[in-house]
């Protein structure tokens, strides 16, 4: 398995879908393949079509606020006395979150089509709020899918997607979380397809949803290079790029364009859900070392048991509970360009009271996933050696959580 | 190649009626039980489906979803399936047996393996919902080597270039969706409407047996009796949940809708 130079990732996959020969594919009913197929072509289009391309930059710009802060954390820095830790802040972003960016490209894309309707799953409830803001400033309806026990547990996002307008559809099958409404979000769209649009809310899913994806978050690391360049003169020598990994939208789209830089210089490391210290449930597939099966359309590393059942998972964010990876992560680690290592709830909780004691920034428990990793490693590290975290969600929405666990001083 | 499904379709035509197919999920709502549904509603179903009950149904409605659920939770694994089968095809009365899933269960099973286990406890066909054409073209060379149909889903959104690719590459019997519906799904398609998108399919290859599913039930089915064959799935999953809840024997309820189903398309 072979990582190609010059070539996007997203565009390495084999006339089938697949990255690497077996991540990815389309594994749907039937009934999907048709709205799929047309969803590539107009896809694979427009993607080369130079006004659509202005288009989506204008909204780019002047909607979602481009680019985001990229800062250095001089507080953390000088605790952790290591590696100087910068951040790029991508919660600036309209919405609070990097989900705002595919949100925003498959409204654009809908509306090219002519749907009406839009409908997307969501976890932290930020891919749903993104998608009813998107939904709303384009004109489409919008449905949100979401796990009961999401909604329950991130009701500032949920109260912001009603408030769009948008109908939030609680699932109550299985675990109630992501990979629940991720499944009825699908089964929606087999019912609907003729008239709805489907969004996926991060690079999962059959194999188109995977690459507009990972299409619209490359935002963020096309920023951060000209911000490193800008700051530095040129990528600085040893770069260190750490995002948690849910389906991985935030940490494809933080390392995109650093794909064809060696390791040695640039180096990728994904931080997935590790749970709960005491529990053995975890949503981190990667670092854990689950097999391949196929969830959502798509053939992946998935927490499962030796049957074939999809293992129900367990983390303080909701935003990174799912058993599943993006193919384009299974790729990244089976060809070693980036390498994945999990923290668990007690860490990010202890990663975000530090962040928050010594800087004006309040990462999610997300993000908070990728500061723990980073924190602990930077330590170790060179004074020369830049390690960047991605900030891709905002605590607000974990109000709740923060509050019952780190008490009302950290809210 | 031969399988009794040929021979099913075939009693059928002679009797001037489609084929009744039967869904239900293995192992709903025990593993005993669920062969003890089987064998009952042998006497007046021509095909039995075996759902193989996956948690993670991105075609099932919530009927279905509920028996896949609970045959689960009940512990039902891919060997006790297989066990199932086994069970009932000692029955001299069986009939042809075809197991319907997602892909993943075979997957983890391991394709081979899972097919020489089909064979061996007499499984005669395949429906893998979300393993559709080209995906599945070498499994599909695979089932024919031991002569096991796999049966191929056709869509109203199939287009029809690619209904002719599906059909000439496929195995004697196809299975047409009704509508764009999850199963289980009201029919909001009329039959007429449905019968001609139908007949539309069957004239690319009228000797293929084509099955019409999602959406059938004891009102809808009789309209529809000029296809080969009607899958009632979801309905039958609904009579068993219904039973478990009013504490009545679910074999006799079960089996008595089949026998009503067969009744109105006589
Ligand atoms: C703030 C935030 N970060 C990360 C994620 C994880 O998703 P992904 O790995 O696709 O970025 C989510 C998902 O909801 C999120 O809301």
């Amino acid at each position: 398995m072979k990582l190609k130079k010059g070539i996007p990732v997203i565009d390495q996959g084999n006339n089938l879908g697949f990255w690497g020969g077996k991540f990815g594919g389309n594994f749907v009913p039937e009934t999907l393949k048709k709205p799929i197929e047309d969803l590539e072509i107009l896809f694979n289009k427009l993607k080369k079509d130079k006004k659509f391309i202005a288009e989506r930059d204008r909204h780019f710009k002047n909607w979602i606020g481009t680019p985001t802060r990229f800062i250095k954390l001089e507080n953390l820095t000088k605790y952790v006395g290591g590696a100087q830790i910068w951040s790029k802040v991508v919660s600036d972003a309209n919405g609070g979150a990097h989900k705002i960016y595919n949100a925003t490209v498959h409204c654009l894309l809908a509306k090219r089509s002519g749907k009406k309707i839009i409908c997307g799953d969501t976890g932290a409830g930020y891919a749903g709020k993104m998608l009813s803001m998107a939904a709303k400033k384009f004109g489409l309806k919008c449905k949100i899918f979401m796990g009961a026990k999401d909604i329950e547990r991130q009701q500032p996002n949920v109260r912001a997607m009603k408030k769009n307008g948008a109908e939030v559809i609680p699932v109550y099958s299985g675990s109630q979380t992501l990979v629940d409404a991720v499944s009825e979000c699908m089964r929606f769209w087999v019912a609907n397809c003729d008239t709805t649009a489907m969004c996926v809310g991060s690079t999962v899913g059959p194999a188109v949803f995977v690459r507009i994806c990972g299409w619209s978050t490359s935002q963020i690391s096309r920023e951060l290079k000209f911000q490193l360049i800008n700051e530095f003169g040129s990528i600085p020598k040893k770069l260190k790029l750490y995002n948690c990994v849910g389906g991985g939208s935030s940490s494809f789209g933080f390392w995109n364009e650093f794909m064809d830089y060696d390791k040695k210089q640039c180096e990728f490391i994904g931080v997935e859900a590790g749970g709960p210290k005491k529990s053995k449930r975890h949503a981190a597939p990667l670092t854990y070392g689950s097999k391949i099966g196929i969830l959502h359309g798509a053939a992946q590393y998935v927490n499962q048991n030796s049957d074939g059942q999809i293992e129900e998972t367990e983390s303080i964010s909701a935003g990174l509970d799912y058993p599943g990876i993006s193919p384009l992560h299974c790729f990244l680690k089976d060809t070693k360009r980036a390498r994945y290592t999990a923290a668990s709830d007690e860490d990010a909780l202890n990663a975000y009271k530090l962040v928050t004691k010594y800087e004006k920034l309040r990462p999610s428990l997300e993000p908070s996933h990728a500061f723990s990793v980073a924190i602990k490693e930077a330590k170790k590290m060179s004074k020369n050696t830049i390690v960047v975290v991605n900030s891709c969600g905002d605590a607000y929405k974990d109000k709740k959580i923060l509050e019952k666990r780190l008490g009302k001083k950290y809210v | 190649m031969f399988n009794p499904i040929d021979l099913a379709f075939k009693k059928a035509k002679e009797e001037n009626r489609p084929a009744l197919l039967t869904y239900t999920v293995a192992g709903d709502n025990t593993k005993k039980q669920s062969l003890v549904i089987l064998n009952a509603i042998s006497k007046h179903a021509d095909i039995l489906e075996l759902g193989v009950p996956h948690n993670t149904p991105v075609a099932d409605g919530s009927q279905i979803q509920t028996s896949s659920y609970r045959a689960i939770k009940n512990g039902i694994k891919t060997e006790d399936v297989f066990w199932i089968v086994k069970k009932y095809k000692k029955n001299k009365n069986s009939k042809p047996i075809i197991l319907m899933g997602y892909y993943n269960m075979i997957f983890q099973y391991g394709k081979k393996k899972f097919l020489e286990k089909c064979k061996k406890v007499g499984v005669n066909g395949l429906i893998v919902v979300d393993f559709p054409w080209p995906e599945n073209k070498s499994f599909l060379k695979e089932c024919k080597r031991k002569s096991i149909y796999l049966i191929q889903l056709l869509s109203p959104t199939t287009s029809n270039e690619r209904l002719k690719k599906i059909i000439k590459n496929s195995h004697p019997m196809n299975y047409f969706i009704s509508m764009l519906s999850t199963t289980g799904g009201k029919l909001k398609v009329s039959p007429k409407k449905i019968m001609l998108n139908y007949f539309k399919i069957k004239k690319i290859n009228p000797k293929k047996n084509v099955v019409i599913g999602f959406g059938i039930t004891e009102k809808s089915i009789k309209s529809l009796n000029k296809a080969d064959g009607l899958v009632v799935g979801s309905a039958i999953c609904k009579e068993i949940t219904n039973s478990i809840q009013k504490r009545q024997n679910p074999v006799t309820n079960v089996a008595n809708l089949v026998k009503k189903l067969k009744y109105k398309i006589l």
